[in-house]
């Protein structure tokens, strides 16, 4: 069934009391894609999920879920979706294997119990209880509990936040694996690197709305730019404008971000920077510092709504 | 089970998901230890504690005094000590006083300028009139007063009707209260509040057998708990169970149901253990006075009977004491039963209705 969509949302809008969650989203995820729902905290991400896995009702819209709806094939939906929770704690005193052959019983057809184990590399806390389990070894459990019903379809609802970088890279091994067998995932996130290499597609959410979708490559290469630079003076920059800095070779756009500190985004490194500095030498001012990076899903977020993805 | 990539469907009388919900119930359950102990130590202990203090001991020597110093006075003590259930002081008018005030004696005995004898008493305390009759009975006799008919004495104390024998079928009543609604309401809103009821809807878990198994599990523990408390009770107190092991049973059976049924419907909303736990007292507490579980629930008025014999706990004790002292018959036993099962109904399907998944 390639080129059948996996997940269709049309129009789909939910309120909480006074707060708008989600505001007229239409999301198209076809069959065996990796598609990632990126924004910050409290862009919606999690109740647009939770709707597609027929948790939550919306107030309105349509959502086809493998050619089905909630409303009407439930069961027949759950037993070919796999979900992982934001913040589920499973039962502290079973143990993994206990804990996965229970969740395998659910399901009419699914992975023995061993596979799904040795695939999230729990075998050595098979028989440890799960309240002994570190953040990481606890997410990839919840992964084995989320994959062991064989799923056509995979929802992860920020799969790292909060674990430390080595387990974080354990899980997009698992995701990778997931992807090679063929399957569709949607998955949220608020890390750009997560969804860069994890994400065939992404949507940017702000304010329960897609702001901007499309593969991450893409939505960076549409900023015109692959490379950002910022760099701090010393002393006084009255005598530097916007307009001068736009003016140097390679320069996309250029900002001054406060004070002292500039941004610029610039499409060849090598030829905007010793143009850069030309022109700080000529106006004799000096350099506090200087730092470039290539151009991310970050860089998009800030470009479309002026905030920093992450709130911190 | 299978080390297939890939199990099949399967099709069982008893569904693979059924007993994993209740085997995962049982082991998280016998994994805590404090639950272990309020569920099978602390009945026994409270036995113990029950039967120390309402053993069965020899009659009971009463207090009284007689106030004055009259020569008159010597006379009637020495009329009352013929009694040897008595102890007789003689007291000061304001040691006397004292003495009847801090119910050290029960019973004062004055006489009086006109030659009578006058008994100062608390006529609602049941030992201080029994005072004034064995008083009453000893000076008279003393006085010279005849009895006009022989009588002897023979001495009955029968299994069955002792304090320990009413007590321990109400222990065995609130403790299947106390298990089925703590058992279930807490673990139920403690998933609920950990996210764990959302994961489970997230898969095709049938919720019927999901709530089901608690009652499975809450059943297996049960065994352990009435076979602890009713051979402890047999072997120590020499407790009868008179009536039979099945109707014993089936009076277990059908008031776990109407507790778990509760139990259920306190936690079918609560979002927090503190909410949950108020609700669960709120139900429970008015049982345990009323229900009949250290003293008879006849002792309240007649007006209040029909709600009192309408509690589940009240039901589940009734039929266990008709039961187990009584070898009662179905007629007795059947009623109540019924009344457990018309509870638990009720509360399973409001549970259903109100539950809140999420």
């Amino acid at each position: 069934m390639s080129g059948a969509l996996a997940v269709s949302v049309r129009a789909l809008r939910k309120r909480y009391d006074d707060v708008v969650a989600v505001d007229g989203l239409d999301l198209e995820i076809p069959t065996g894609e990796c598609f990632g729902l990126l924004g910050p905290n409290g862009a919606g991400k999690t109740t647009t999920v939770e709707i597609c896995e027929g948790l939550t009702a919306p107030d309105e819209g349509d959502v086809i879920v493998l050619g089905r709806r909630w409303a009407t094939d439930e069961r027949a939906l759950r037993e070919r979706l796999g979900i992982q929770l934001q913040e589920t704690q499973l039962a502290e005193k079973l143990t993994v294997a206990e804990t996965v052959r229970l969740f395998r019983s659910f399901y009419a057809r699914g992975r023995s119990i061993d596979d799904v184990i040795r695939v999230v590399q729990l075998d050595e806390k098979r028989d440890g209880r799960v309240g002994k389990l570190s953040g990481g070894q606890k997410q990839r459990l919840a992964l084995a509990c989320a994959i062991v019903g064989d799923p056509e379809l995979l929802f992860l609802d920020e799969p790292t936040t909060g674990l430390d970088p080595q387990s974080r890279r354990q899980i997009w091994d698992l995701v990778e694996e997931f992807k090679a067998m063929g399957r569709t995932l949607l998955l949220t996130t608020h890390y750009m690197d997560e969804a860069e290499r994890l994400c065939d597609r992404v949507a940017i959410i702000d304010h329960g709305k897609v702001i901007a979708l499309g593969a991450p490559r893409d939505l960076i290469a549409s900023l015109g730019a692959e490379h950002v630079v910022e760099f701090v003076l010393a002393g006084s920059s009255d005598s530097l404008s916007d307009e001068s800095l736009r003016r140097l070779e390679g320069v996309r756009a250029a900002r001054r971000i406060d004070g002292n500190a500039w941004e610029l985004r610039v499409s060849e490194l090598h030829r905007t920077v010793p143009a850069l500095l030309a022109e700080l030498a000529q106006r004799r001012l000096q350099l506090a510092e200087l730092r470039t990076h290539s151009a991310t899903l970050e860089d998009v977020f800030v470009h479309l709504t002026g905030r920093q993805l992450r709130d911190e | 089970m299978s080390n297939l990539a890939q199990d099949s469907p399967r099709r069982r009388l008893i569904s693979d998901s059924l007993v994993q919900l209740s085997s995962v119930r049982f082991k998280e359950f016998i994994r805590e230890p404090e639950a272990l102990f309020w569920t099978f130590a602390f009945p026994i202990l409270l036995a113990i504690g029950l039967g120390i203090a309402f053993r069965n001991r020899p009659a009971e020597i009463v207090h009284i005094a007689v106030v004055g110093s009259s020569p008159e006075a010597s006379r009637v003590a020495a009329a009352a000590r013929a009694d040897s259930g008595l102890a007789v002081e003689v007291l000061s008018p304001d040691s006397a006083s004292a003495a009847i005030r801090t119910g050290r004696v029960a019973l004062l005995v004055v006489p009086q300028p006109d030659g009578r004898v006058q008994y100062q008493f608390d006529e609602t305390r049941p030992d201080a009139r029994n005072a004034r009759l064995l008083a009453d009975n000893a000076i008279q006799r003393g006085y010279g007063r005849a009895d006009q008919v022989r009588v002897s004495e023979a001495h009955v104390r029968e299994r069955g009707s002792r304090y320990i024998d009413f007590v321990i079928p109400g222990l065995l009543g609130m403790n299947i209260m106390g298990s089925s609604i703590w058992g279930l309401g807490y673990t139920i809103v403690d998933a609920r509040r950990k996210k764990l009821l959302k994961r489970l809807v997230a898969t095709p878990m049938s919720r019927a057998e999901f709530l089901v198994s608690y009652l499975v599990s809450r059943i297996a523990l049960l065994v352990g708990e009435v076979v602890v408390l009713l051979g402890f009770a047999a072997l120590f107190f020499g407790v009868p169970v008179r009536g039979s092991v099945l109707q014993l049973i089936l009076i277990v059976l059908a008031s776990v149901f109407a507790f778990g049924g509760l139990g259920l419907l306190i936690a079918s909303r609560a979002r927090t253990i503190e909410g949950a736990s108020g609700l669960m007292n709120v139900a429970m507490m008015p049982m345990w006075v009323l229900s009949g579980v250290f003293f008879s629930s006849e002792n309240f008025p007649k007006a209040f009977q029909p709600l009192i014999q309408a509690l589940p706990l009240t039901a589940t004790n009734n039929a266990l004491r008709a039961s187990m002292l009584r070898g009662a018959g179905w007629t007795v036993v059947g009623p109540e039963v019924a009344l457990l099962a018309l509870w638990a109904v009720a509360t399973l399907w409001l549970a259903l209705k109100w539950f809140r998944w999420r």
